[in-house]
């Protein structure tokens, strides 16, 4: 029954699709400057029916209704309801059509918000954001139907993947989706405004609410998945800089750019093209993202069962799209001749954006390069860490430096009056960076010169907030990325990391600690069953004591055995214990990590990302 | 100049999108069955029990060699030890045991109780040379000719249908 409804439901939303489609065109030649309200409920209904859709799916997850392929493959009647519902959008189908909801809303809410900008330029978004609409439909109803049944109906589901049964992964998906998927509104916004010649620093105002919407969500969604693998991964680190995790960040270099470039947009009106290019480039870099990890071309938790056919639809919907991109940017580019002061506030903004541009350009080659030597020479390469290490690092040292300077330049031509103050701030910095070194200990060059760029960025922001500014949002913003480089540069240099074995009623000395495996008890849980260890750990200068419970965990549905990694955490420093068994052996082996400062790479980013929602109160006010 | 950038644009597109087409046609796991057919390359095994080196021409002179990655730790590994043991009866066919990431007296002790088929014995203690056989997990066999070309390739624990399958080769010939 629950089949029948969904069914029905995306049929009419395609419909839907269709009639706003065809009043919009027959529209557009009308000389009436407001849009009737047909179109508004049109695309109110459009909304309302795709929700119920999902809502459809979700009831069915939590009635464990088995007649759906969807449901069968990723729930179980044992799951607790709480992962019942997150499955829901943990599998390949639930989660397209969480990207056709985000597609809908988005599109029905530029459409109430944007009241003030010419029809025919609302117009022609919504034209285009609904035959986004209809490709994503169509690729859910004929190849990913989460409402396919399956005869004769399955007693028990199969279960969701274990790793995947985490609080901080069932919030993961819907933040990103939120992010990357948002960035599709004004990639039809862009195209719409080529179409129709609407090339102001009005265009820029109408998106601009909407790409720091996107930025701020796809900003947490990043947060969140990285907590997870921390979590969840047994592995100590959070950024591994694992191909799926490039796919998300690419589209966030593309949007923190197009941000900014907004800004002159909006300001000077230049830079059109470019923020167009950025607006498009956004998304459809959002869609190769989804195309990589769908298609099974990379491997992770993020790919679902392989399917070549899902891979070719996204593949065939992402070539229309940059097609049509390449079409009309071509064809309307126009040479423009705009004079930069070398000095001024937009030159420091493009330079912003051409460091996004080298991050972006850098994690793209280090993602597609192992797909292309495999394709061409058939050999496996994997690009690690000390690719995007060596490249990367030592640019942030100069990005964080003008990052610090660049808010202060003024408009059109600056002249620098306050290099005595910047001289201050990085006296300061490298007072604080020798401090850290002297009192604890020292690190290469390169983390020194970090953690000084870090600093001055630190300083002169908080020196901004003392300042009578309208620009709070900005600079919470930009205090906060200072505070993220500075407590991961420390966190890299600080890390402790000691790997043992050890048996039950064992103690263990190791430098300035003890490790004491206290006691082992076999619980019982509704999905699985889970050895607990206890094991206190000493600090032997500090007297500090702590006893940490890791978990060998076995799951049920399906079978699997996982290390729950256990971890405390104070503001400080984070202890992160891993405890795995060893075969035909009484001992168990013992990952002990010591990381400082954990917590604040995390509220690091809260904050980045509220700078992102601070800035819309301003946006609102200001309008 | 313009042009110039519009026709690098578009070319760079079209070489992402025909790589991404190509990739989709392939399989991303790396399958080493597919290694069936090809020549292993140098061989090079430390002895298990001497301070020698197990190499090409040691087995050139077989007709065929059976190589079978194991360890003491390896519960499917006990499972397939019994054809292991009834293929160490056929004269066509010499083993060469690899002795993967083990404890020596363990190691000895898994033979004592189970018995030895192995006509060879090395041992890989680091797992580091097993990676250039395409190993990623144990046990795998891989059968090889006089020539050193893979025959058949086995992951996971050896069945009786392997060993039929193993014996119609050997005995074809």
């Amino acid at each position: 029954m629950l089949s029948n409804i969904g069914n029905s439901l995306l049929f009419l939303n395609i419909f839907f699709g269709f009639l706003i489609i065809h009043y919009s065109i027959n529209f557009l030649k009308n000389s009436n400057t407001t849009i009737p309200k047909k179109i508004y409920h049109l695309s109110l209904l459009q909304s309302t029916s795709i929700l119920i859709c999902f809502c459809t799916l979700v009831a069915a997850f939590l009635v464990s209704d088995f007649s759906l392929i969807t449901v069968y493959q990723n729930s179980h009647t044992l799951k607790p309801i709480f992962y019942k519902i997150s499955g829901t959008w943990g599998n390949h189908e639930g989660s397209l059509l969480l990207w056709a909801i985000i597609l809908t809303i988005f599109s029905f809410l530029f459409l109430i918000y944007n009241k003030n900008h010419p029809k025919n330029f609302r117009l022609h978004t919504l034209i285009i954001q609904n035959l986004l609409i209809l490709g994503f439909l169509f690729f859910i109803l004929f190849n990913s139907n989460p409402f396919s049944v399956i005869s004769p109906i399955p007693k028990e589901g199969l279960g969701l993947n274990p790793i995947l049964q985490d609080p901080a992964l069932a919030i993961h998906p819907p933040l990103l989706y939120v992010g990357f998927v948002g960035s599709s509104i004004y990639f039809s916004a862009a195209m719409a405004s080529m179409i129709t010649n609407y090339s102001e620093s009005l265009f820029a105002k109408s998106i601009k609410s909407w790409v720091v919407i996107s930025w701020t969500f796809q900003t947490l969604g990043i947060l969140v998945g990285s907590i997870w693998a921390y979590y969840e991964l047994g592995w100590g680190g959070f950024w591994f800089w694992d191909p799926v995790e490039n796919a998300s960040l690419l589209p966030w270099f593309a949007m923190t750019a197009l941000l900014h470039s907004l800004i002159v947009l909006e300001k000077r009106n230049i830079l059109y093209f470019w923020s167009i290019i950025l607006c498009l480039l956004t998304f459809i870099l959002s869609v190769t993202g989804t195309f990589l990890v769908r298609s099974g071309i990379l491997n992770s938790v993020h790919t679902f069962a392989n399917d070549p056919s899902r891979g070719i639809y996204i593949l065939i919907f992402l070539s229309l799209m940059i097609i049509a991109s390449i079409y009309f940017l071509f064809s309307r580019y126009k040479p423009t001749n705009n004079y930069l002061n070398s000095n001024s506030k937009e030159t420091f903004v493009l330079i912003n954006n051409w460091f996004m541009m080298f991050y972006l350009i850098t994690v793209l080659l280090g993602t597609l390069y192992p797909i292309f030597t495999d394709a061409l020479f058939n050999s496996k390469i994997s690009v690690g860490p000390p690719f995007y290490n060596s490249v990367i690092i030592p640019v942030v040292t100069v990005f964080l430096i003008l990052m610090a300077v660049g808010p202060q330049v003024k408009w059109i031509k600056n002249k620098f009056t306050n290099i005595k103050s910047y001289l201050l701030i990085i006296l300061a910095a490298l007072l604080i960076n020798f401090l850290i070194f002297y009192f604890f200990k020292s690190y290469s060059i390169t983390s020194n010169l970090i953690i000084i760029s870090s600093l001055f960025l630190i300083i002169s922001s908080i020196k901004d907030i003392f300042k009578k500014t309208n620009h709070f949002p900005r600079v919470i913003s930009h205090l906060s990325f200072g505070f993220l480089i500075f407590f991961i540069g420390l966190n890299h240099n600080f890390s402790i990391e000691k790997d043992f074995n050890l048996k039950l009623g064992e103690k263990k000395q190791i430098d300035n600690f003890q490790f004491f495996l206290q006691d082992l008890e076999l619980t019982k849980y509704p999905n699985y069953q889970a050895v607990k260890g206890k094991i206190k750990i000493s600090n032997l200068i500090t007297s500090e004591e702590r006893t940490l419970k890791p978990e060998i965990r076995i799951y049920d549905n399906p079978q699997t055995l996982t290390y729950e990694a256990s971890i405390r955490t104070n503001f400080l420093k984070d202890y992160y214990l891993t405890m795995s068994n060893i075969d035909r052996s009484e001992y168990y082996n013992i990952k002990f990590q010591e990381k400082p400062l954990m917590i604040w790479i995390w509220i690091s980013v809260i904050f980045l990302s509220l700078g992102g929602f601070l800035s819309l109160f301003r946006y609102a006010k200001y309008n | 100049m313009q042009n110039i950038i519009k026709i690098i644009t578009i070319f760079v597109f079209i070489f992402i999108l025909g790589i991404f087409y190509v990739s989709l046609n392939r399989s991303s796991n790396y399958d080493t069955e597919n290694l069936v057919g090809n020549k292993l390359s140098e061989i090079k095994l430390k002895s298990f029990y001497k301070d020698k080196f197990y190499v090409n021409k040691d087995f050139e002179n077989n007709k065929y060699t059976l190589i079978n990655f194991w360890a003491s730790w390896c519960a499917p590994c006990r499972i397939e030890h019994q054809y292991l043991m009834e293929l160490s009866n056929q004269k066509n066919i010499k083993i060469l045991g690899v002795n993967f990431k083990d404890k020596k007296t363990n190691a000895l002790k898994f033979l004592e109780d189970l018995g030895n088929p192995y006509d060879y014995l090395a041992k890989d203690s680091q797992g580091k040379q097993s990676v250039s056989f395409g190993i990623y997990g144990i046990p795998e066999s891989i059968l090889i000719d006089n020539k050193l070309i893979i025959l058949k390739k086995v992951i996971g624990p050896l069945n009786s249908q392997d060993l039929e399958e193993i014996n119609k080769i050997i005995k074809n010939l």
